[in-house]
């Protein structure tokens, strides 16, 4: 459990981890956008370039980013099989029983499959990889703050984020100890069949659901005892500002979506190309 | 005798990455049988790294612990290297010496945990059972001792630490803060730990709980020959109850001996950011004051027993 870290982020100094927590956010948005807009080869190819980019702008090492995609490798399989079998189209590559192969196809898993790691990349690079999770929630909030009027509580919401993440390392940290204070008693969680693997962890999690309603009704004491009462005129040791890097970071990817747009109407030769 | 050994342990948290750190540094160190020994040191020193070594939790980075001779940490390998030159298997054959060599390793290893009691720091938040009785059966249970054994255990160790028994059917959750450590002692004195290991067994309770938690740990001692090893940063509990003391400072030992040599280094003690016992400082501003106080004072008994002296020594004069 030791060493479990909080989301991704990766300390540094890049261009990227200097932009307002917001304009990332819309970014992150706009980055989505960008990889659902790519229709043909030369699209792909500009988006490709785009994500590379910002690998390099942030200076997060390869490595970490592989790693980001890993979970959603069984999504990538899955789809593109789907895609690989399921596509009707007009030039039929391979035929066996029920099982066609059009070169389509082909061609709409390969796109899937780059539009899926495209997406996950550059979000993860602008969101998780950047900025830390409380900067986050904080330009959500703040993001947020105009559904206020219609008396969403946003910062109500922002808040119970921000003390979630917060009591994650704190919960993991106690996790162990009591694991530890069990496996002294003799409880063994490596052996046995699964049933008996589910019944070593009720006394972990029983003690561990005791200490948590515990540090709540704690920290909702302490938060009352400062005069906490919801978001309204609370002001902000950290005050988020826009830069002009912001505007221009936005407004250049804006631009290359609407590049994207008109990437996919030239054509060379074949229609998808 | 040396009940547990550690030779050459070193101990390094978080290994290859920014954030390495040494928490025991090549520490050699003998825990005497049927003694009650005390760890002190100030936060961080690696004496709560220390404890988690002696029941094979956690093991060293480097280096080895030994109970009664065996290793903790040997690989299967080597136990069962070491095991063909033993004399214990001379007369078995081939085939047959492995297999008995293998099943006192997994042995050694199922039971290791219930020979070296482990009592963490605030305990009672180990405690989950519905009531007390079945709280502290739980590591007898693990055990896989019969129903009657269990229930005698469970009577026998409430009443070490003074559990009275008209608890044993409430929540555990239901008692005050210092039944539940008591409760929680208890559950681990249940299984008749040979090594009874304890970190800061008295933190956070009132003077009162705390000579009671103190008491039936020398009680069990007392009436078990078992050893007992104290964590604590505590000199003051420490002068009191234990009768061989370790300094750690700085992932090392820095002292180590029986309570009076130890504490006649009172003043390097000071130094390395533990406190004083409070009657050590009346002894010795009594001292200056002019009173001939003779030997170093550690505890209230020993300060009354000087001061009676002097107080009569006095009266012949």
């Amino acid at each position: 459990m030791r060493g479990m870290t909080l989301g991704q982020y990766y300390p540094g100094t890049s261009p990227i981890h200097r932009l307002d927590p917001r304009a990332k956010i819309i970014l992150g948005i706009l980055a989505i956008v960008c990889s659902f807009l790519c229709k043909t080869l030369f699209s792909f190819c500009l988006l490709e370039a785009l994500v590379l980019l910002l690998v390099i702008l942030s200076g997060i090492p390869p490595k970490l980013l592989i790693r980001a995609l890993r979970p959603v490798l069984f999504i990538l399989l899955f789809t593109s099989l789907v895609n690989i079998f399921m596509t009707r189209g007009k030039n039929l590559l391979f035929e066996y029983g029920i099982f066609h192969i059009y070169e389509e196809g082909l061609w709409n898993a390969l796109f899937m499959i780059l539009r899926i790691t495209s997406l996950i990349l550059m979000t993860s690079i602008f969101l998780t990889y950047t900025t830390t999770p409380i900067a986050l929630t904080d330009g959500l909030e703040q993001l947020l703050s105009p559904l206020k009027k219609l008396h969403i509580p946003v910062h109500d919401f922002a808040m119970m984020i921000t003390i979630a993440m917060r009591f994650i390392p704190t919960l993991a940290e106690e996790t162990e100890r009591i694991m530890n204070a069990q496996r002294a008693r003799g409880v063994n969680f490596s052996t046995g069949g699964l049933i008996k693997r589910v019944r070593s962890l009720i006394p972990i999690l029983i003690p561990l659901f005791v200490s948590a309603f515990n540090r709540a009704f704690d920290l909702a004491n302490a938060m009352e005892c400062r005069c906490y009462h919801g978001g309204e005129g609370r002001t902000r040791l950290k005050v988020l500002r826009y830069n002009v890097w912001d505007f221009v970071a936005i407004l250049l990817l804006i631009g290359v979506g609407v590049g994207l747009v008109f990437a996919n109407r030239l054509t060379f030769g074949g229609s998808i190309l | 005798m040396d009940k547990i050994r550690l030779e050459n342990v070193t101990y390094r948290y978080d290994v290859g990455t920014p954030f390495e750190q040494t928490a025991l540094e090549d520490v050699t160190l003998s825990i005497e049988a049927g003694k009650i020994t005390g760890i002190i040191g100030h936060t961080g020193s690696g004496k709560s790294t220390m404890m988690k070594l002696l029941n094979g939790l956690d093991s060293p980075t480097e280096g080895k612990v030994y109970l009664d001779g065996a290793c903790i940490n040997a690989t299967k390998k080597e136990w069962l290297a070491q095991g063909l030159e033993d004399e214990k298997y001379k007369d078995l054959p081939k085939n047959a010496k492995k297999k008995a060599i293998l099943k006192d390793y997994a042995d050694f290893h199922k039971n290791l945990c219930f020979r070296v009691g482990l009592v963490m720091q605030y305990p009672e938040y180990q405690l989950f059972e519905e009531t007390v009785a079945k709280d502290i059966a739980f590591g007898p249970r693990n055990m896989g001792l019969s129903e009657e054994e269990i229930a005698k255990r469970v009577k026998e160790a409430a009443a070490f630490t003074g559990v009275s028994e008209d608890l044993f059917e409430k929540s555990p959750f239901d008692l005050s803060g210092g039944q539940k450590r008591r409760v929680a002692l208890s559950g681990v004195i249940a299984m008749r730990p040979e090594v009874l290991v304890l970190d800061e067994p008295a933190a956070g309770l009132d003077p009162r709980g705390r000579n009671n938690v103190f008491e039936s740990i020398v009680d069990y001692r007392n009436k078990t020959g078992s050893t007992i090893v104290i964590v604590s940063h505590s000199m003051e509990d420490m002068a009191k109850y234990c009768d061989r003391v370790v300094v750690m400072n700085h992932a090392k030992v820095a002292m180590v001996g029986e309570r009076k040599e130890v504490f006649a280094h009172v003043r390097e003690l000071a130094g390395m950011g533990l406190d004083i016992p409070e009657i050590t400082r009346l002894a010795e501003l009594l001292l200056a004051k002019g009173l001939p106080l003779t030997d170093a004072i550690y505890t209230v008994e020993e300060a009354r027993e000087a001061l009676l002296a002097v107080w009569k020594g006095g009266g012949d004069k």
